[in-house]
C-alpha cells in the first residue's frame, strides 16, 4: 500500500526547483515513477538526535535529485533557507525532496523542527558543485 | 485635523547604566516640560488613554537548570538580576522576560522542577508585574503544555498606562514560527488600535532573516511585521540570539537582549554557533545588560555586572567543578 499524506510544492524560482512529497515507509515507488523521466540521484539521508547522517551531502548544479530522509527518533526539521527547502522528517515516514539546483555553494542545512536539548547544532553540509 | 507627532516624543525607550537586563523609560518627556502635556493630551484623545510615565525591564534566556562550561554559575546571573532590580531607586512596573526561562530537560519531572525554581527565582522580584513569553526550552518539545499549566498562556495582549503589550509564541509548534491563527489573533487584537498607539511586542525569537542557519528567523515572522506596519510606534524586544542587536523595519524598531546564561559570538565573524566561553576572571562578560538610549540614533551599551556580589562567598574553583557536560543550546 501507498499512500501520499502529503504534496507540496515550494517556491520554484528560476534558481531551482524543489518538490517536497511525504509517503509511507516503503513508498519508495511513487518516487520512482514521479521522477523515472529525470533519472535523479536518489540520496538517502537519516536523522536523529542530534545529527544527520552523512552530515555531507554532494549534488551537481542542474542534475535532478530526490533526497530521501527519514527519522529514527522523532520529528525533525530540514531547513536550507537559501535554497527553499523546508521540510518536516517525521518518524514512520518516508519524506522525498526533488530538487534540481540551480546555483554552485555551499549549503548548511539545519534542523528547525526542535528536538531536544543538542537542536541547536543538529545540521549538515550541502554542496553543490558548479 | 490632527496633530503630527513626533514618534520619539511619545515612545521614548531609555536605557540605565546600572540594571541588569534593559530597563526602558516609557514616555519620560511627559514629566517634564510643557511639550509633554499636549503630547499626552493628543494621545488621550487618539487612543482613548493617557498614557503615564512608567518603566519596565526586559531579561531574557535565563536557561534555569543549565550546567555546563560556559557557565558554571548556573543561575548566577540571573539572581543578581533579580538584586539589581530591586534596588533601582525607580522602581519598574514591569519584567517582561523573553524566553528560554528553563533549560530544557529530558525528563518531564526535571523540567517542571526547573519552571518551579525559575518562579522561585523571578518571584523575588518585588512590586513589578513579571510577564513571560516562552523560548524554545521551555514549550517546543511538548507543544507548550507544561508552559501553560506552570506559567499561563504562551502568547496574549495587555494594557498597561497607555501602552499596549503583546506577548507572543514563535516556538511551540516546535518550528521557528507564529501559526495562521496566532497571527489572525493578533491581527484582531490590534484591529481595535489607532496607528498611532504605541505598541510594544515582546518575543523569543528574532523575527526577521538575522542568521537563518543558526535558526535566528521566524519563518513567518514578515507577516507578523507586515501586520503590525501600519502602526507609528512599535518596538519589539526578543530574546534567544543571546547578544545584543538591534533593526529596523520601518518603524518597527527590533531590539534583543542579551542572556543570562552565556553569550553568543557575532556570526558575522565567527562560522561556528558555539557559546563564548567562560571567563573565570569576568564571568558575567556579555551577560544580561543591555542599555538602549533612543532619542536621535538608538545607542546600545555594553554594561558588565560587577563580579564582587560573588567572590568570596564561593570560591570560582569551586564552582567551576560541576558535573557531566550539558548540551548546548540556544
Ligand atoms: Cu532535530
Amino acid at each position: 500500500m501507498n499512500i501520499t499524506s502529503k504534496i507540496r510544492v515550494r517556491a520554484v524560482s528560476s534558481a531551482l526547483a524543489v518538490v517536497i512529497v511525504t509517503g509511507t515507509p516503503g513508498g519508495h515507488r511513487w518516487g520512482q515513477a514521479a521522477y523515472a523521466a529525470g533519472q535523479p540521484t536518489i540520496v538517502e539521508i537519516k536523522a536523529k538526535k542530534y545529527e544527520f547522517s552523512p552530515n555531507e551531502i554532494t549534488l551537481k548544479k542542474g542534475e535532478p535529485a530526490v533526497l530521501r530522509l527519514t527519522s529514527e527518533d522523532r520529528t525533525h526539521g530540514f531547513l536550507v533557507k537559501p535554497l527553499n527547502i523546508d521540510a518536516d522528517i517525521k518518524p514512520g515516514q518516508v519524506t522525498e525532496i526533488a530538487v534540481t539546483p540551480g546555483l554552485a555553494g555551499e549549503y548548511i542545512v539545519i534542523c528547525d523542527h526542535y528536538c531536544g536539548t543538542g537542536h541547536g547544532n543538529m545540521k549538515m553540509k550541502l554542496t553543490v558543485l558548479p | 485635523m490632527k496633530t503630527r507627532l513626533d514618534r520619539r516624543r511619545f515612545l521614548r525607550i531609555a536605557g540605565t547604566s546600572f540594571s541588569i537586563g534593559a530597563l526602558f523609560s516609557v514616555f519620560a518627556p511627559l514629566a517634564r516640560g510643557a511639550g509633554g502635556e499636549i503630547v499626552a493630551r493628543t494621545l488621550s484623545d487618539l487612543n482613548g488613554e493617557a498614557p503615564a510615565p512608567f518603566s519596565f525591564v526586559q531579561l531574557s534566556d535565563t536557561h534555569v537548570g543549565f550546567n555546563g562550561p560556559p557557565d558554571p554559575l548556573g543561575t548566577a546571573a540571573f539572581e543578581a538580576a533579580v538584586a539589581t532590580i530591586n534596588k533601582l531607586r525607580s522602581r519598574p512596573d514591569l519584567v517582561l522576560i523573553t524566553g528560554d526561562l528553563t533549560h530544557d530537560a529530558d525528563s518531564p519531572d526535571e523540567h517542571a522542577r526547573r519552571f518551579r525554581l525559575f518562579k522561585e527565582i523571578a518571584g523575588k522580584i518585588g512590586g513589578a508585574s513579571v510577564k513571560v513569553v516562552p523560548g524554545e526550552n521551555d514549550a517546543a518539545l511538548d507543544g507548550g503544555g507544561m508552559f501553560r499549566e506552570l506559567m499561563g498562556p504562551t502568547y496574549y495582549s495587555f494594557d498597561h498606562r497607555g501602552v499596549h503589550f503583546l506577548a507572543l509564541d514563535n516556538v511551540s509548534s516546535g518550528k521557528p514560527a507564529v501559526g495562521s491563527e496566532q497571527l489572525a489573533w493578533m491581527k484582531s487584537d490590534l484591529a481595535r488600535f489607532p496607528h498611532t498607539a504605541p505598541i510594544v511586542v515582546f518575543t523569543h525569537r528574532p523575527l526577521f532573516d538575522l542568521k537563518p542557519e543558526w535558526e535566528w528567523f521566524t519563518s513567518d515572522g514578515d507577516e507578523v511585521l507586515n501586520a503590525l506596519a501600519p502602526f507609528e510606534n512599535v518596538t519589539i524586544l526578543y530574546g534567544h540570539i543571546h547578544r545584543e542587536n538591534f533593526h529596523q523595519r520601518g518603524n518597527t524598531r527590533l531590539y534583543a537582549a542579551r542572556s543570562l546564561i552565556f553569550a553568543f559570538p557575532d556570526p558575522a565573524t565567527t562560522a561556528a554557533k558555539k557559546p563564548v566561553p567562560f571567563d573565570r576572571e569576568r564571568p558575567f562578560r556579555n551577560l544580561g545588560i543591555r542599555v538602549v538610549k533612543a532619542g536621535g540614533e538608538p545607542v546600545i551599551e555594553d554594561v558588565e555586572l560587577a563580579m564582587n556580589e560573588y567572590s568570596g562567598t564561593v570560591g570560582m574553583d569551586q564552582m567551576l567543578k560541576h558535573g557531566k557536560e550539558d548540551s548546548i543550546d540556544e
